[in-house]
């Protein structure tokens, strides 16, 4: 296989998950209209309740929708991530996973781009968000959309990734409504994306180390801190830190030879 | 001597406790129709899975054309192509951008494969549908187009596992024709997994698989003398009877 032939085959999955996602329209929209009933709605009310001080990336006092944008951002990614992999479970389910797993094609090579595609589209829907977030007031420095990209595609791929692994150890997709209520939400809300953490720690110091050691905490960071044109060392550090565990931990879960794939089905 | 299409030699496998395949060992040549005939449960699509390496066989080795599917993994599943027997396709995609997509997955140029792409549309009477979305297809059409697929990239090795089931006689019929066409014109070696006897012709290479174990291997036509029997369902069943017994 050469290289051309490697990339071949990420474009082929990218444009397969991009066109997936344009012809289910439902999913397109609410992708979009979740993080904007937060923006719109959740914002303005909160927005007299929740004063936010002047705390880095930012250099003045700022609205509390202007606080909550990029938490809203890494929530897209959150969800993306999850979707994407209810969309392997699904692929299993419905034969088209090993129709990718047949492939010659290392199959670390396979999970890394259906990943990589997952995380491009999320990335899509995310400058969407932001475009309409810009007419709402909410307007970062231009050079913060550009820089804010390798945070999204670090924070994309570590939150697809802890979705692929979940993805490897579920049996069915009704396990897979758990796993969201289990997963997606208690990371969003223990995390710095609503709230600012010493606000947290006002409240409970213990709360306050879970939302530390939460790694969504830190795509919010990263994303927040980029945006404004600004790099947070400690979020990018557990950010890859976080992938590279993630990412594991899912090769390990698809290997034909150790994984859970083989313990989890049946025979016919 | 050239390398079999597959070899398999004391293939074994288990899920947790359960054993499913118990020392399967046969080989199929370039050129051969092979039929892995066996009752649903009889192991046959763990042995595709086996085949294609979604799982790892315990114990036994598995070669496709002289490649060792273990340690030349890549080589050995380049010479595949699979028609599994859950629907692959994407349904909200067209019949071309799933071809496409497949030309992707094995590293070709889906824009130098147009031509092919369309050609072989055509062979199956769905040319003029190439850009229809696959969910406006029927069940016969849905499976032919998985077909072509598979052998798109020219694979030496075709791998159907129940591929007509659920298919009206004539649909069933038209996919036979089609992969004994290509196993005949193009001298690719196909192991066609089934229950059904009467998709079974007396030149073919039966292999029967009863509770994870190879019970006859040979020329349909070998296998019902060595019975005694008149017909392959004939020949199924006193070979899985006195196999319960």
């Amino acid at each position: 296989m050469t290289f051309v032939q490697y990339l071949r085959c990420l474009l082929g999955i990218t444009l397969r998950e991009s066109l997936r996602f344009l012809h289910q329209r439902e999913r397109f929209f609410g992708a979009l209209v979740r993080p904007l009933v937060w923006l719109f709605i959740f914002a303005a009310g909160f927005r007299s309740v929740l004063g936010v001080s002047i705390i880095p990336p930012y250099e003045t006092y700022i609205l509390y929708e202007e606080y909550i944008v990029p938490g809203l951002a890494a929530m897209i990614l959150l969800f993306s991530g999850m979707q994407s992999s209810l969309s392997m479970v699904y692929d299993r389910e419905m034969g088209s996973m090993r129709m990718l797993m047949v492939s010659p094609f290392p199959r670390w090579y396979l999970l890394l781009c259906k990943l990589i595609a997952g995380t491009l589209v999320a990335i899509a829907q995310v400058y969407l968000f932001l475009a309409i977030a810009w007419f709402w007031d909410v307007q970062p420095p231009l050079t913060g959309y550009l820089l804010a990209f390798p945070a999204l595609f670090l924070s994309g791929l570590m939150l697809g990734a802890l979705g692929l692994l979940l993805s490897s150890a579920i049996k069915q997709l009704e396990n897979f409504a758990g796993v969201m209520n289990f997963v997606i939400f208690p990371m969003f809300f223990a995390s710095s994306a609503l709230y600012p953490l010493w606000r947290i720690k006002d409240s409970s110091v213990f709360l306050y180390e879970i939302c530390r050691f939460n790694p969504f905490t830190h795509a919010v960071e990263l994303t927040r801190f980029a945006l404004y044109g600004q790099i947070s060392w400690i979020a990018f550090f557990v950010v890859v830190g976080s992938l590279l565990l993630f990412l594991a931990g899912a090769l390990y879960g698809y290997d034909p030879a150790r994984g859970l794939m083989t313990r989890k089905q049946g025979g016919g | 001597m050239s390398a079999a299409a597959l070899a398999l030699k004391g293939v074994s496998f288990s899920y947790t406790k359960r054993q499913v395949l118990d020392d399967v060992s046969f080989t199929l040549e370039p050129g051969e129709f092979c039929v892995l005939l066996g009752i649903n449960g009889a192991g046959k699509t763990t042995l595709f899975s086996l085949i294609t390496r979604l799982f790892v066989s315990r114990g036994g080795a598995i070669d496709i054309y002289g490649y060792d599917l273990h340690s030349q993994t890549r080589k050995a599943l380049a010479q595949l192509g699979v028609v599994f027997q859950q629907p692959t396709l994407d349904l909200d995609l067209s019949l071309m951008q799933n071809l496409r997509y497949h030309c992707a997955l094995q590293g070709l140029d889906s824009g130098e494969l147009k031509a092919r792409m369309q050609t072989v549309l055509d062979e199956i009477e769905l040319g003029d549908r190439a850009d229809d979305k696959v969910r406006a297809l029927s069940g016969g059409q849905r499976r032919r187009v998985e077909l072509v697929r598979a052998l798109l990239h020219q694979p030496r090795l075709l791998l159907a596992d129940e591929p007509t089931v659920g298919l009206d006689i004539h649909s069933r019929q038209a996919i036979l024709q089609q992969v004994r066409k290509r196993c005949r014109e193009d001298g690719i070696g196909v192991l066609w997994a089934t229950h059904l006897v009467d998709e079974v012709e007396t030149e073919d290479r039966l292999v029967v698989l009863h509770d994870g174990k190879v019970l006859a291997h040979g020329s349909a036509r070998q296998i019902m003398q060595e019975t005694g029997t008149d017909s392959v369902k004939q020949a199924f069943n006193s070979l899985t009877r006195s196999d319960a017994s």
